[in-house]
């Protein structure tokens, strides 16, 4: 159990699309928890992150939260991976970044079409959102990056493999695309 | 007949030729994006730089000369490209999953080929408009790469002016040549090759979109220097 590789994965300003795609990876699944051990991820719903091998991040950082959980992965996770176009270039969710944060929340709950009792919500709780949507690389070091909206299964299988015998992953054409 | 060595293989040709030009009668693979064999050289992209005789310079504006060395291939070369790559990426918008030329986009089939996994640059998200002022064209300019294929196009296919860059620096910008700056009050004709010739998903002719699903277009299916330039129009 001990001298399994620790991975820990989370998903940010994401859709979760690119952890979709990981578990795509389908029955080559038994074969990596052969190798790995999931540390905090959604799989394993564990909220503490302990000092893991490989950590994996999917969406860009869109809020103090996503700042503070993406510096903490790079504190206790030896090698860091951004998957996904979100994560790469904040993506889809980037697209507000030609817009203000004021304009960007009357839209979604003030003058928004079908929106109904408009209030902005101020919960104490919840994250303050960032003027703009940032890809994970200008916040902290990345080492490995996943390109895809979502990375391809076998590009994600490609890069654990590669990884788990400790070379650096190299991909086929057809592994790498943007969208 | 010239001899030009590429790479260490002799290539003939026929002066007065480009580097490019000569490369391209060869079959030999010269990346570029602002270059199309049919229209004046503009040298802007400088993804087809070379060390000619020892001295970088953009293959599609330098005079090939009998017994040039061409590297073009180089280790050092080709990190210059993605670097250039990856300028172009974080100096627009590109959100390629968003982008319905995705997949038969020069701009990203040249990346491709050349292995970038992400460009690792600041992102600038520079604010740009979107004309959808045309009937038949629409014209989003987060996806620019200033190339000015659709600016020659105008002029020496077309015997039109439509389009101009204007300012300078990172202030550039593609200009519509009528009065009120808008592509709809401006000549373009859906039949102009300026309306089809934008290497990415800038210029993007109407109601074409997604006739080849994504994974199945172009780039998705061989690397550039076998599938070569981006197809007029297709998007
Ligand atoms: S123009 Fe090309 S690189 Fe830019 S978003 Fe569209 S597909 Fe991507
Ligand atoms: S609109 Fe397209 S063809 Fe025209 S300059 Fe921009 S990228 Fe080039």
């Amino acid at each position: 159990m001990t001298d399994k590789v620790k991975v820990a994965t989370v998903s940010l300003a994401g859709c979760f699309g690119c952890h979709m795609s990981l578990l795509d990876i389908d029955e080559r699944l038994a074969e990596l928890v052969e190798r790995v051990t999931f540390d905090r991820s959604p799989f394993t719903d564990k909220k503490i992150l302990g000092e893991c091998d490989i950590g994996i991040v999917e969406g860009g950082v869109c809020n103090a939260e996503n700042v503070e959980v993406l510096r903490e992965f790079r504190r206790r996770c030896r090698t860091l991976v951004a998957m996904g176009a979100c994560a790469i270039n904040g993506g889809v969710p980037a697209m507000r970044n030609s817009f203000s944060v004021r304009e960007c929340i009357g839209e979604s709950y003030v003058r928004g079409i079908g929106v109904e009792d408009p209030q902005v919500p101020d919960d104490p709780e919840l994250p303050l959102l960032l003027d703009q949507v940032h890809p994970v690389h200008e916040v902290v070091r990345i080492d490995y990056f996943l390109p895809g909206c979502p990375p391809p299964a076998d590009t994600i299988w490609a890069f654990f493999t590669a990884l788990l015998e400790g070379r650096d992953p190299t991909y086929s054409y057809r592994q790498i695309h943007y969208d | 007949m010239s001899v030009l060595i590429v790479d260490g293989r002799e290539i003939e040709f026929e002066p007065p030729a480009t580097i490019i030009e000569a490369c391209n009668k060869a079959g030999v693979y010269l990346p570029h994006l602002c270059w199309r064999p049919d229209f004046s050289p503009h040298g802007s992209c400088r993804v087809c730089t070379v060390r000619a005789n020892g001295r970088e310079v953009a293959a599609c504006i330098t005079a090939a000369e009998d017994g040039m060395r061409v590297e073009n291939t180089a280790d050092d070369i080709v990190e210059k490209r993605k670097t250039l790559l990856s300028m172009l990426f974080v100096e627009g918008n590109h959100v390629c999953p968003a982008c319905e030329k995705s997949g038969n986009c020069q701009l990203q089939a040249v990346a491709y080929y050349h292995g970038v996994t992400a460009p690792t640059l600041t992102y600038f998200y520079p604010p740009r408009p979107l004309d959808a002022s045309h009937p038949d064209v629409v014209i989003d300019l987060n996806r620019c790469i200033l190339c000015e294929l659709c600016v020659r196009a105008s002029r020496q296919s077309d015997g039109k002016n439509v389009f101009s860059i204007g300012g300078r620096g990172i202030d550039a910008h593609l200009v519509v040549n009528s009065e009120t700056g808008r592509l709809g009050d401006s000549e373009l004709d859906i039949d102009d090759r300026a309306a089809h010739i934008c290497p990415v998903g800038a210029i993007l002719p109407r109601r074409g979109a997604f006739q080849t699903p994504i994974g199945r277009r172009k780039y998705d299916i061989d690397p550039i220097d076998v599938a070569g330039d981006a197809s007029e129009g297709e998007t």
